[in-house]
């Protein structure tokens, strides 16, 4: 029984020794391992996941990463072709392709990191300096704007402001020239590159007080023009409303005059047609008017002169009057 | 058979139990506390032996083998989550939520070369936990990388007017359709459900202008309203004023007709009597006014026809008279 024990004892000795020596590894999913046997490659690259066996204290494991990696650039100024200073904040995407090539030419992600930031960095800078600024803000050359009643109201001259300056290449042609002429560079590494984008594009800080200012400038324009067109159709209807009030009141004129008119001239037509209807009714129109007159002409304040010659007084002279 | 002894002669018996007991007691324990996990609800568990996938699990209580052997992920995959970019609302439990750096998430660069601020949420969901884990190494900061360069690509082809006002639901939609594409692209594993706009402003420096334009808009509407008030409040009042007096003309019309119409009925009444018997009549009316007329004078004074100076005479008489 104790030599079982002890040949028990020794097998797991020899076990936890190779454990501990580091006979077996794991590669997990997301990695692809080259074994170096004193500092070089043997081997293809190991890249099934599971549980693996190498050479203890002679092999060791570089662990390499499988999947799609990420670089994220620092944001730099520089000057667009038309010489506006902005900043650029791009991120690309990036695998090991060549897991050997990688290894020897780089070694390590920190290398890799820093070769991606150097090649990436100057085709960035080479392509943002040889456009204009809106090249690499706008993408989408057939895209026309909404109408707005800000921008197009009123018909008025209001310049470039709202309209959306046009382009001959646009960003993701940019950001496909970038990723073609770094992505050449980058193969001799073992470095697929597999995309790049532009993040982020600011004004640099220095620039933003010439914008502010166009900005508030274009506003303040658009502002006076609400306001003129406020008091160009104020005064037009002011003007309607001069012109309406003299029609309605000249033609009522117009009206009341006629009506009169007409009223006057049929009573004076009445008047005329009874006192002319015969040569007696002119005469006695005569006589009955002059009696209604000495009615009223002769009052308190009157002095009458009256001869003895009237019709009234002659039986005065004489008993049988005048003959 | 040799046995083990001390130097001063007293055998050793190691007892199998006294060692080993304590140690399989750990490692039992050490067994039953790394063979079971909980996958919580709304999530599902990706295991993996040896470092390689071997299958995903649902939520619930489930076994595996202990000791490090299997080893588990958790991912939320039933809940929909979300990122912010440009603001940050405390207490999220997603790390991925929020970004580094929110005023330079916002500040963007329009279609016109404007600039902008521009607030937004991602909602997405993890679809492949597979391709989530073991594609792409970080998953998360590509979404939010991604959701950056599309939300700039739409905003960049857009005016500064179309983005703070008309625009909004066009380029929510814009927005998620690019960034959709983006992620099948880069194989995230991730389904984007929605892309919300939150705030949008202007940056601050030119704030005051933009209102300035609303102020003039609502000035506009202010002028041209109290140049209408004004038209309705003088037009309609000369409109009835012109009817009144037209009516005034009739009603004057009306009577001075009738008032001719009744002088002549009564004209020709009397004129009817003074042809039947003119001399007889005409005496009579002439004698009924001077008797009504001459007593209402004042001075009376009946001379001869033959008397040529009576001047002087006359004035005494009135004189007398009149006292």
């Amino acid at each position: 029984m104790n030599r079982t024990l002890l040949s028990v004892g020794i097998g797991l000795a020899i076990v936890a020794l190779l454990i501990v020596g580091g006979a077996f590894y794991t590669v997990s999913q997301t990695e692809q391992v080259i074994i170096t046997q004193f500092g070089r490659p043997v081997g293809d690259p190991i890249t099934e996941p599971g549980l693996h066996f190498k050479i203890p204290l002679i092999q060791m494991v570089n662990r390499l990463d499988k999947r799609f990696l990420e670089w994220d650039g620092q944001p730099v100024g520089i000057p667009t072709r038309d010489k506006t200073y902005i900043y650029v904040d791009a991120f690309g995407r990036w695998r090991v392709q060549e897991p050997l090539q990688y290894f020897l030419r780089i070694r390590d992600e920190r290398s890799a990191q820093s070769r991606l930031e150097d090649i990436l960095g100057s085709e960035i800078r080479n392509a943002i300096a040889k456009h204009d600024l809106i090249e690499i803000v706008r993408s989408d050359k057939d895209r026309v704007p909404q109408g707005d009643e800000i921008i197009s109201g009123g018909g008025a001259n209001i310049g470039t402001i709202g309209m959306l300056p046009r382009i001959n290449f646009g960003r993701q042609k940019i950001e496909a020239e970038i990723k073609s002429a770094a992505a050449s560079k980058l193969r001799e590494f073992g470095i697929e590159l597999l995309d790049l984008r532009l993040k982020r594009v600011n004004y640099n800080p220095d620039v933003l007080d010439r914008i502010y200012a166009r900005m508030t400038s274009e506003r303040l324009q658009i502002a006076s023009r609400f306001r003129s067109e406020g008091e160009g159709e104020a005064a037009k209807i002011a003007g309607k409303k001069e012109r309406d009030l003299n029609e309605i009141q000249s033609t009522a004129y117009r009206k009341v005059q006629q009506i009169r008119g007409e009223a006057d001239a049929k009573a004076s037509e009445i008047y005329a047609k009874a006192y002319t209807q015969n040569p007696q009714a002119s005469d006695f129109y005569r006589f009955l008017k002059s009696m209604e007159i000495y009615r009223k002409v002769l009052a308190k304040d009157s002095t009458l002169v009256l001869s003895t010659d009237s019709d009234l007084f002659d039986l005065l002279r004489r008993i049988s009057g005048k003959q | 058979m040799a046995r083990l002894t001390v130097i001063d002669g007293t055998p050793l018996k190691p007892s199998p139990y006294a060692i080993a007991g304590p140690l399989v007691a750990l490692l039992v324990l050490a067994i039953a506390w790394t063979s079971y996990y909980t996958v919580p609800a709304e999530s599902e568990g990706v295991v993996l032996r040896f470092g390689r996938y071997l299958e995903t699990v649902a939520a619930g209580l489930h076994f595996k083998w202990p000791l490090g052997i299997d080893s588990v992920e958790i991912l939320p995959t039933r809940r929909q989550l979300k990122m912010e970019f440009g603001f940050a609302t405390p207490g999220y439990s997603n790390p991925g939520q929020i970004g580094t750096d929110a005023d330079r998430e916002k500040s963007m660069v329009t279609g016109d070369l404007n600039a902008a601020l521009v607030e937004w949420v991602v909602q997405y969901r993890i679809q492949d936990p597979r391709k989530y884990l073991f594609d792409v190494r970080s998953p998360a900061q590509s979404l939010r990388d991604l959701s950056e360069s599309a939300m700039r690509e739409v905003i960049g082809d857009r005016t500064v007017d179309e983005v703070i006002t008309i625009g909004r639901q066009d380029i929510e939609i814009s927005a998620l359709t690019r960034l959709q594409s983006l992620v099948k692209l880069y194989e995230l594993g991730i389904v984007v459900d929605q892309v919300q706009l939150k705030n949008v402003n202007p940056p601050q420096a030119v704030q005051a202008s933009f209102n300035e334009v609303n102020k003039a808009q609502q000035d506009r509407e202010n002028m041209i309203n109290l140049a209408n008030g004004d038209y309705n409040k003088a037009v309609p009042k000369a409109k009835g004023q012109a009817e009144s007096d037209i009516q005034a003309a009739e009603g004057y019309r009306f009577k001075r007709i009738n008032e001719a119409e009744g002088d002549i009925a009564s004209f020709n009444a009397v004129l009817e009597q003074y042809i039947k018997a003119p001399q007889v009549t005409r005496t009579r009316l002439y004698l009924e006014t001077m008797g009504d007329v001459i007593p209402q004078a004042g001075a009376k004074l009946i001379v001869d026809d033959s008397l040529r100076q009576w001047l002087p005479l006359l004035q005494s008489k009135v004189g007398e008279e009149r006292k």
